[in-house]
C-alpha cells in the first residue's frame, strides 16, 4: 500500500498545484516532496527490518489482456526511489530561486514527473513499466520546451523524438515477449506481461539477439551511450536548470536501471552476444565525452559532456556482468545523481549572479565567494572521484568490475578519472581562480537558502564516500539475484 | 432498432422545431434527443433480438457497441455548433436533422445483414454529408469541398453497388451468412473471377468512405473546405461506421475469400500508413494535418482488419472498437478546440495556435491531451488502442506490418507535437485575447479530456467488450 501512496502522492500534489498560486504553491510543492522523502525514508528502514513483501501491490489492471498494475520494491528499486525522493525537494528549492512564468505549473510538472520516475523504478509489469517510462517524458519535454533557452524548440523536439523512437522499439520488443508467455496463474487472459513471466521465457539465441537491440534502444538513448547521445548536450544546455537536474540526476538512471532489470535477465543470451560491442561503445563514449568536454567554453555544456563520459563508465560496469561492477553502478548512480545535480546547481548559481555561463567571461570569482568555491570544489572532486567522496567508491568499484571483464578495457576506461580531473579542474581554475573578470568585485556569495540545497548534497557525498556499505548492503541481494538470472 | 426509429422520428421533429425560428431551443433539444437515443441504445446491450425485415438488419452487441461510439461522439460534438446558434444561422434545424438522419445511416451500416442494407446505409450517411460539406453556401472552399466529395463519393458508391451486383451474380446471395456458405462451396467455379472483382470493387467503395489509401485523395481538400464542425463529424462518425461495416463484411461474408482480400487489405494498410503519416508531416495547417492524420488512423484500423482474420469477436474486434472510441474522442476534442480558436483568431496555420497555453490554458490542455492520444503516448486512450491493435496483429504473426506501423507512428509524433509546440513554446501574439468559451463547451472539453485519460488509465471497462 505504501508503494501506491509513494507513487500517487506527487501526482495528487501536482493536480492540487494547478489551483494554487504564489507562495502557497511553493509551500505545497515543497511540502509534498518532503513528505514523499519522509515516506521513502520510512520505507527504507522498514524494508531493512521486514523485507520487501509488504511493498508488493498487484492489481488486475486490464483483465482481458493479462496486464497488471504490479509494483514492488527490492533493494535496487529502493535506492533509486530514495535518490529520486531525496533530489526532488532540492530541485524544487533550486527552482524557487528563479522567477519562472506560471510557477505553479512548473512545480506541478516537476511533481508529475516524479510520479513517472518512481513508477519506472517500482513497476513489475512490462506494459506498466512502459507506461510510466513515457509518463516521465511528457512533463520533462514541456519543462524543457516551454521554459528553456533560445534554441529550445528544435532541441527539445529532437530530444522527444529520439527518446520516443527508442521507447517504441522497446515496446515492440515487449509486445513480442508478451506474446511468447503463457497465461498467468488464475488469469483468464492468454498471456501475461509480468516481469517474472518474462524471466521465465526460454527464447532461442537468435531471437534474443535482435530483441536485445529492440529493448536496449530505449535504454541506450535515455542514458545516453555513444552514438545515441546527440540529443543530450543540447538538451542539457537549453533546458532550465531544474529540468537539467531532473534529466541528468534521475532520468538518466532510468536507462541504467532499465538495463539491469528489464534487459540483462530477460535476454541473457542476447546480452552475452552483444556484451563486447556495447562495452566498446561505452568506452568510446567515455573518451569521446571527455575529450569534447575539455574544449567546452560553456559551463553547462561542459558538465553535460562530463556526464556523458561518466555514464559511459556506468554502462560498461553494467555490461561487465560482475557483482562488483553492478554494485559499483548502483553506488555510482547515487553518487552521480548527487554530483551532477550539485554541479548544475552551482552553474545556475553563477549564471544567476553574472548572467553568463561563458567560461572566458568569468574568472577570479573566488575572492568574494569563499563558500561557493568550497562547495563547488567538493562537488567537482567527487565527480573526479577523489577518495572519501561518493564518486570514488562508485568509480573504483566500476573500474574493478570492468577490469575483471578485460584488463585492457579497464585500463582505457580508467582514463575517465584522469580526463575528468583535467577538464573539471581546468574549468574551476578559469571560472573561480585566474585573472579577475568584470564580476570579481560584484559577485555575492551563496545565501543561506542556497546552502540549504548544497549542504544535504555534500553530506550525502561524504556519506557515500565514507560508509558506502550502508547502501551496498541494501542492493546486494537484488544485484545477486539479477546476476543469477543472467547466468541461467 | 429502437435507436433507428427514434433517430428518424427525432430528425423529423427537429425539422419542426425549426419552425419556432428560435435557435436557442435547438441545441439543447438536439442534445436531449440524442441522449434519449443513447439510453435506448444502451438498453439493447446484451439483449438478443431476432433479425429484422427478413435478415436485413441485426441488432447485437457488435451493433450496439459501435452505435454507442457514434452517438457519444455526436453528443460531445454538438456543443461546438454553438456559434451557429449565436450567429442566427437560419438553417440550423436542417443541419441537426441531417446529422440525426446520417446517424440512422451509420447505424444501418453497422447493423446490416444484407448487402442492400449496407448500400442504403452508406447512401443515407453520404448524402447528408454531401449537403453538410457545402453548408457554408457563400464560401467557395465549402462549395468546392461539397462538389468534390459528392462527385467522388457518387463514383465510389457506384463502384460499391457494382461490386454488390457482381457478388450477387457470382453467388446469388445477399445475406451475409448465406454469402459465406456460397463462397466456401462455390456452385460454379468459372464464376470465381466475377466474385473476386466484386469483392475488390466493394473494398474500393468502402475504402473510399473510410479514406484508406489509395482512395484517400479527396480527404485533405474536402476536410479543409468543409466547416470544421462537420469535418469533425465526418472524420469520426463516418470512419467508425465505415470500419464497423468493413469488418463485418470481411469477417461474416467473406472469410472464404481470405486468400484474395488479405493481401489487398495488407497492401492498402501499408500504403495508408505511409501516405497518411508522411502527408500529415508536411502540412502547414492543423486542419489539413488532422485530415491526413485521419487517413493514417484508417491505416492503424486496417491493421485490426488484417489481424481479425474473419472474427467479429475477440481480441482484434475489441481492439478496433477501443481504437475507434479513443480516436473519435480525441478527434472531436482536437477539432472542437480548433474550431473555437479559428473563429476567434484570424491567422491560419499552426501559428494560429501560438501562445494558446497562456491565453486559454484549458483549450491548450485539451488539445495537448488529444494530440498525445492521437500520437499514441501513454496516459491516453490512444496508446492503449494502438497497443491492443499491435498485440492482436503480432499475435497473428504480422510482424512486418507491425514494425512498419511502429515506424510510421514515429513519424506521427513529429506532426502531433507541432500544435503543442505552438501552444506552449511560441510567444503569445501581441494582439491575442483569450478565446471565448461558454460554460457548456468548457464542460464538454473537460469531459473529452477526462474520457481520453480515463480510457488510458483504467481501460478495463471498455477493453475486451466484443
Amino acid at each position: 500500500m505504501l508503494t501506491a501512496v509513494l507513487l500517487f502522492l506527487p501526482l495528487a500534489a501536482a493536480l492540487l498545484l494547478l489551483f494554487v498560486k504564489g507562495a502557497a504553491a511553493r509551500a505545497l510543492a515543497f511540502g509534498a516532496s518532503l513528505v514523499e522523502f519522509g515516506l521513502a525514508a520510512y520505507a527504507a528502514f522498514d524494508f531493512s527490518a521486514h523485507g520487501s513483501a509488504a511493498y508488493n501491490l498487484n492489481y488486475n489492471w486490464i483483465p482481458s489482456a493479462g496486464i497488471n498494475f504490479h509494483v514492488g520494491l527490492d533493494g535496487l528499486s529502493l535506492l533509486l526511489v530514495l535518490l529520486t525522493t531525496f533530489l526532488v525537494p532540492l530541485i524544487l528549492l533550486s527552482a524557487f530561486k528563479r522567477d519562472y512564468d506560471n510557477p505553479s505549473t512548473f512545480y506541478a510538472l516537476v511533481l508529475f514527473m516524479q510520479t513517472g520516475l518512481l513508477g519506472v523504478f517500482v513497476s513489475l509489469d512490462a506494459f506498466l513499466f512502459y507506461f510510466f517510462w513515457e509518463v516521465a517524458l511528457i512533463p520533462i519535454y514541456l519543462l524543457a520546451g516551454a521554459w528553456g533557452g533560445e534554441r529550445r524548440i528544435a532541441v527539445t523536439l529532437k530530444f522527444f523524438l529520439y527518446t520516443v523512437v527508442g521507447s517504441l522499439l522497446m515496446l515492440a520488443g515487449f509486445v513480442y515477449l508478451y506474446l511468447q508467455t503463457g497465461p498467468a496463474a488464475g488469469s483468464l487472459a492468454a498471456h501475461s506481461s509480468e516481469l517474472s513471466a518474462f524471466y521465465g521465457l526460454k527464447l532461442s539465441a537468435s531471437e534474443q539477439s535482435w530483441l536485445f537491440w529492440l529493448i536496449f534502444a530505449a535504454f541506450a538513448v535515455k542514458m545516453p551511450i555513444f552514438p545515441f547521445h546527440t540529443w543530450q548536450p543540447n538538451t542539457y544546455t537549453e533546458a532550465p536548470a531544474p529540468a537539467t537536474m531532473l534529466l541528468s540526476g534521475i532520468m538518466l538512471k532510468m536507462g541504467i536501471y532499465g538495463t539491469m532489470r528489464w534487459l540483462l535477465p530477460v535476454v541473457p543470451l542476447g546480452v552475452s552476444q552483444w556484451q563486447k560491442p556495447v562495452i566498446i561503445l561505452s568506452v568510446i563514449g567515455i573518451i569521446y565525452g571527455a575529450i569534447i568536454a575539455i574544449r567546452q567554453q560553456d559551463v553547462k555544456r561542459l558538465i553535460a559532456y562530463s556526464s556523458l563520459s561518466h555514464v559511459g563508465l556506468m554502462a560498461a560496469g553494467v555490461f561487465s556482468l560482475t557483482q562488483i561492477g553492478l554494485q559499483g553502478t548502483v553506488i555510482q548512480m547515487l553518487a552521480h545523481g548527487v554530483n551532477v545535480v550539485g554541479m548544475f546547481f552551482i552553474a545556475d548559481a553563477i549564471e544567476r549572479r553574472t548572467g553568463t555561463r561563458h567560461i572566458p567571461d568569468l574568472g577570479g570569482l573566488t575572492r568574494r565567494t569563499p563558500i561557493l568555491s568550497v562547495c563547488f570544489l567538493v562537488m567537482l572532486l567527487s565527480t573526479v572521484a577523489l577518495p572519501l567522496t561518493g564518486g570514488f567508491v562508485g568509480e573504483f568499484l566500476l573500474l574493478a568490475g570492468v577490469y575483471q571483464y578485460n584488463a585492457w578495457v579497464g585500463a582505457i576506461a580508467g582514463l575517465t578519472i584522469i580526463f575528468s580531473a583535467v577538464y573539471l579542474l581546468r574549468m574551476f581554475q578559469r571560472v573561480m581562480l585566474g585573472p579577475d573578470s568584470s564580476f570579481s568585485e560584484t559577485i555575492t556569495d551563496l545565501t543561506g537558502g542556497e546552502l540549504l540545497i548544497l549542504v544535504p548534497l555534500i553530506a550525502l557525498v561524504f556519506w557515500l564516500g565514507l560508509f558506502p556499505g550502508s547502501f551496498l548492503h541494501i542492493s546486494e541481494p537484488a544485484v545477486a539475484n539479477i546476476l543469477t538470472l543472467v547466468g541461467r | 432498432m429502437t435507436s433507428i426509429i427514434l433517430l428518424s422520428v427525432f430528425g423529423i421533429l427537429n425539422l419542426f422545431l425549426g419552425f419556432l425560428r428560435s435557435n436557442k431551443v435547438l441545441l439543447p433539444g438536439a442534445m436531449l434527443l440524442l441522449l434519449a437515443v443513447f439510453g435506448a441504445n444502451y438498453a439493447d446491450w446484451n439483449v438478443v433480438h431476432a433479425p429484422y425485415f427478413n435478415n436485413m438488419l441485426v441488432v447485437n452487441n457488435y451493433t450496439v457497441a459501435f452505435t454507442g461510439i457514434v452517438l457519444l461522439t455526436t453528443i460531445l460534438l454538438l456543443p461546438f455548433s454553438r456559434s451557429y446558434v449565436t450567429d442566427g444561422e437560419p438553417n440550423l434545424a436542417e443541419y441537426y436533422a441531417l446529422l440525426l438522419f446520417s446517424l440512422v445511416g451509420a447505424i444501418m451500416m453497422m447493423g446490416y445483414d444484407h448487402l442492400l442494407m449496407l448500400f442504403v446505409g452508406i447512401e443515407i450517411l453520404s448524402i447528408s454529408m454531401y449537403v453538410l460539406a457545402g453548408s457554408r453556401k457563400r464560401d467557395s472552399r465549402s462549395n468546392e469541398a461539397a462538389l468534390k466529395y459528392f462527385l467522388m463519393g457518387a463514383f465510389a458508391t457506384g463502384i460499391l453497388l457494382f461490386g454488390i451486383a457482381l457478388l450477387y451474380g457470382a453467388t446469388g446471395k445477399f445475406v451475409l451468412s448465406e454469402l459465406a456458405t456460397a463462397i466456401a462451396s462455390p456452385a460454379n467455379a468459372s464464376l470465381q473471377p466475377m466474385l473476386y472483382i466484386g469483392i475488390l470493387m466493394m473494398i474500393i467503395g468502402i475504402g473510399f468512405k473510410v479514406s484508406a489509401a489509395p482512395f484517400h485523395f479527396w480527404t485533405p481538400d474536402v476536410y479543409e473546405g468543409t466547416p470544421t464542425f462537420f469535418t469533425a463529424f465526418m472524420s469520426t462518425v463516418v470512419k467508425t461506421a465505415g470500419f464497423a461495416a468493413f469488418l463485418k463484411l470481411l469477417a461474416v461474408a467473406l472469410p472464404g475469400a481470405q486468400g484474395f482480400w488479405m493481401p489487398t487489405i495488407q497492401a492498402m494498410c501499408a500504403l495508408t500508413l505511409l501516405l497518411g503519416n508522411v502527408g500529415a508531416a508536411v502540412q502547414t495547417s492543423p486542419k489539413r494535418m488532422l485530415a491526413y492524420s485521419s487517413v493514417s488512423h484508417a491505416g492503424y484500423l486496417l491493421i485490426g482488419l488484417v489481424a481479425s482474420k474473419g472474427a467479429l469477436q475477440g481480441e482484434s474486434a475489441s481492439a478496433i472498437f477501443f481504437y475507434s472510441l479513443a480516436y473519435s474522442i480525441a478527434t472531436v476534442a482536437a477539432f472542437g478546440v480548433l474550431k473555437l480558436v479559428n473563429e476567434h483568431r484570424l491567422q491560419d496555420g499552426y501559428a494560429g495556435l501560438n501562445g494558446l497555453g497562456k491565453t486559454n490554458p484549458l483549450l491548450a490542455f485539451v488539445m495537448t491531451v488529444a494530440m498525445l492520444s492521437l500520437a499514441g503516448i501513454p496516459l491516453t486512450g490512444g496508446f492503449l488502442g494502438k497497443l491492443f491493435l499491435l498485440i492482436a496483429a503480432v499475435g497473428q504473426g504480422y510482424i512486418g506490418l507491425v514494425v512498419f506501423a511502429v515506424i510510421m507512428s514515429m513519424v506521427g509524433l513529429y506532426y502531433y507535437l507541432r500544435p503543442i509546440i505552438a501552444m506552449y513554446m511560441q510567444p503569445v501574439p501581441a494582439d491575442a485575447t483569450p478565446v471565448p468559451v461558454d460554460g457548456i463547451q468548457t464542460a464538454t472539453l473537460v469531459v473529452l479530456a477526462l474520457l481520453t485519460i480515463v480510457l488510458g488509465i483504467v481501460p478495463g471497462f471498455m477493453s475486451g467488450l466484443l
